[in-house]
């Protein structure tokens, strides 16, 4: 068996007595395809950056290619929620995906033909040679999207994390960065582990899922995970899952306790 | 021009060697502080290295050892105070910009009245180039290269980091070490900022350049290059016409080269302002 790209063992994490990952465990196999799946506030965010290393769990342990996270610090790539930058900051596009590969670096290191080159690749696979040269701070929401996958994409991980990559988007952009992820991942034979709160656009594209709720996870095919069974087990109350024109919904039983409510059940029934 | 003199005067010699350094170490520092939106914490630092500087006019001591020595004890007083969370990095800087122009006009007050030097409030604040003493230039020589470099040799992480904290924590940088070196540094270059055009104005030098060479560069290199030039002209422009001024007027008196300074970055700032096509940038 191939070791794991990310394996995740029995991770939690309280802050005071409030429990925000609660003994979660999943692995990724090397180019698979994850969503990580569930409502605002259920913990995705710390769990990304318990896995890179910037949140320190109270209990578990997280490994990249088999080895624990200080000596894998390049295996991994992220994209953040939010990377919000002037316009009045002179950097261009280029410039920014560059700093992939060298932004970590001290010492005066001259860039290289080699490297132009590279960043004109990656600028190439996510469809953003057209603003090349448009300052960072002047692109759209989507045009960002993309340059920070290129960015995460150079430094040639086999893992990259992306923080909720598709909300803020118009639904076009949407389901072009969706296409595009897909793509890249198999391009570069790069596994992507991409958190959403809204699971229909990844459908797809998903090898795997993380469905993640009050801090507790299931985790494997959508059709393992996604189920009626498995969800009411993981809530911890009755669910429905309903499969309509290849879209899913989870919906609640009509509750007094609105605090079992999976939050996203009525998100999904208005689209 | 060039008023009689103005090639064979040594202190104009020194003025010139001075605020070329003073305007190069400003150009690649404002940069970065725009760059990282720390204008308020560079503005601090800026009052901060005026008590430095009073307290140097007190106790004798050298005006620049007293600059950069004031700019940096506050920059560790900022960074303390926010680091342990107990105040708001806006709050501390606020707390510590107050007590230090408090102390400012105490030992501004103890130097006017005991000693007989006059001027010196006027000195302090808003610099007088040409009587800097000749032995800083070696001083600020040195202190400004050891500032390049070390900028040289952090300037990519520190990049990063001021675009986004989070991407250079996952890259394994410490952006807190990071951000505490650069504050170092930047209360380095408005010691000699001060000396230069005095510590009041200090944050024009700083900020001026850097924000009109923002404006209109395509690439942060080039804006460095850009703020360094402008800040070059700005000081070059401020002698010529300061040295000039002695001519101006029947006293025989000049007018402060800060003042020209000052309103040369001023026209340059206003001068970005001037709507040129995007491909125009450099």
């Amino acid at each position: 068996m191939t070791t794991p790209v990310l394996s995740v063992s029995n991770v939690t994490l309280a802050y005071g007595d409030r429990t925000v990952l609660d003994d979660v465990s999943f692995s990724i196999a090397p180019g698979e395809f994850t969503g990580l799946i569930g409502s605002n506030g259920v913990g995705k965010t710390t769990l990304l950056r318990v896995i890179l290393g910037l949140e320190k769990a109270s209990r578990g342990e997280v490994l990249i290619n088999g080895a624990t996270r200080s000596r894998s610090e390049r295996a991994v790539g992220y994209v953040p929620q939010r990377v919000s930058i002037d316009p009045e900051v002179p950097l261009r596009a280029r410039d920014f995906v560059a700093l992939g590969l060298d932004g970590h670096r001290f010492g005066l290191r001259r860039r290289q033909a080699g490297d132009h080159a590279l960043v004109q690749r990656y600028l190439e696979a996510v469809d953003a040679l057209a603003f090349a040269d448009t300052r960072v701070g002047e692109l759209s929401g989507g045009e960002l999207q993309r340059v920070l996958i290129a960015h995460a994409l150079i430094s040639q991980p086999s893992l990259v994390l992306l923080d909720e990559p598709l909300a803020n988007l118009d639904p076009r952009s949407v389901q072009e960065i969706v296409a595009l992820l897909h793509r890249v991942a198999k391009e570069f034979n790069v596994a992507l582990l991409l958190s959403a709160h809204e699971m229909n656009a990844l459908l797809p594209v998903m090898d795997r899922i993380v469905y993640l709720t009050q801090g507790r996870c299931a985790s494997g095919t959508t059709d393992e995970v996604v189920r009626a069974d498995v969800l009411s087990e993981l809530y911890g109350h009755h669910v429905d899952v309903l499969r309509l024109h290849g879209r899913v919904l989870v919906v609640a039983e009509p509750s007094d306790d609105v605090d079992h409510l999976p939050s996203h059940a009525t998100l999904n029934l208005d689209n | 021009m060039f008023a009689p003199g103005f090639f064979s005067s040594g202190s104009v010699h020194t003025a010139l060697l001075l605020g070329t350094i003073v305007a190069i170490v400003s150009g690649l520092m404002g940069v970065f502080v725009l760059l990282r939106n720390q204008s308020f914490g560079g503005h601090a630092l800026t009052d901060v290295a005026t008590t430095g500087g009073a307290g140097a006019a007190y106790l004798s001591v050298a005006p620049l050892v007293g600059f950069v020595t004031g700019a940096v004890i506050g920059a560790g007083a900022i960074e303390s105070l926010s680091r342990d969370h107990s105040q708001r990095r806006d709050v501390a800087t606020g707390i510590v910009l107050g007590a230090a122009t408090g102390l400012s006009g105490l030992f501004l007050y103890l130097t006017a009245t005991t000693s007989s030097a006059t001027g010196v409030t006027q000195q302090v604040l808003f610099g007088s180039l040409f009587s800097v003493s000749s032995s800083t230039v070696p001083v600020a020589a040195v202190t400004a290269l050891i500032v390049t470099v070390t900028m040289a040799l952090v300037a990519r992480p520190l990049l990063l980091s001021s675009l986004s904290p989070d991407l250079a924590r996952a890259r394994g940088l410490r952006t807190s070490w990071l951000g505490l070196l650069f504050l170092l540094l930047v209360a380095v270059a408005v010691g000699l900022c001060a000396i230069s055009i005095g510590s009041l104005l200090a944050t024009a030098l700083l900020i001026g350049p850097a924000a009109t060479a923002m404006r209109r560069s395509r690439t942060i290199t080039g804006a460095i290059v850009m703020a360094m030039s402008v800040g070059l002209a700005a000081t070059w422009v401020g002698i010529v016409l300061a040295y000039d001024s002695f001519t101006w007027r029947a006293t025989g008196q000049g007018l402060p080269v800060s003042f020209f300074v000052v309103a040369t970055i001023l026209a340059f700032y206003a001068l970005s302002h001037v709507p040129l096509s995007r491909s125009r940038r450099v």
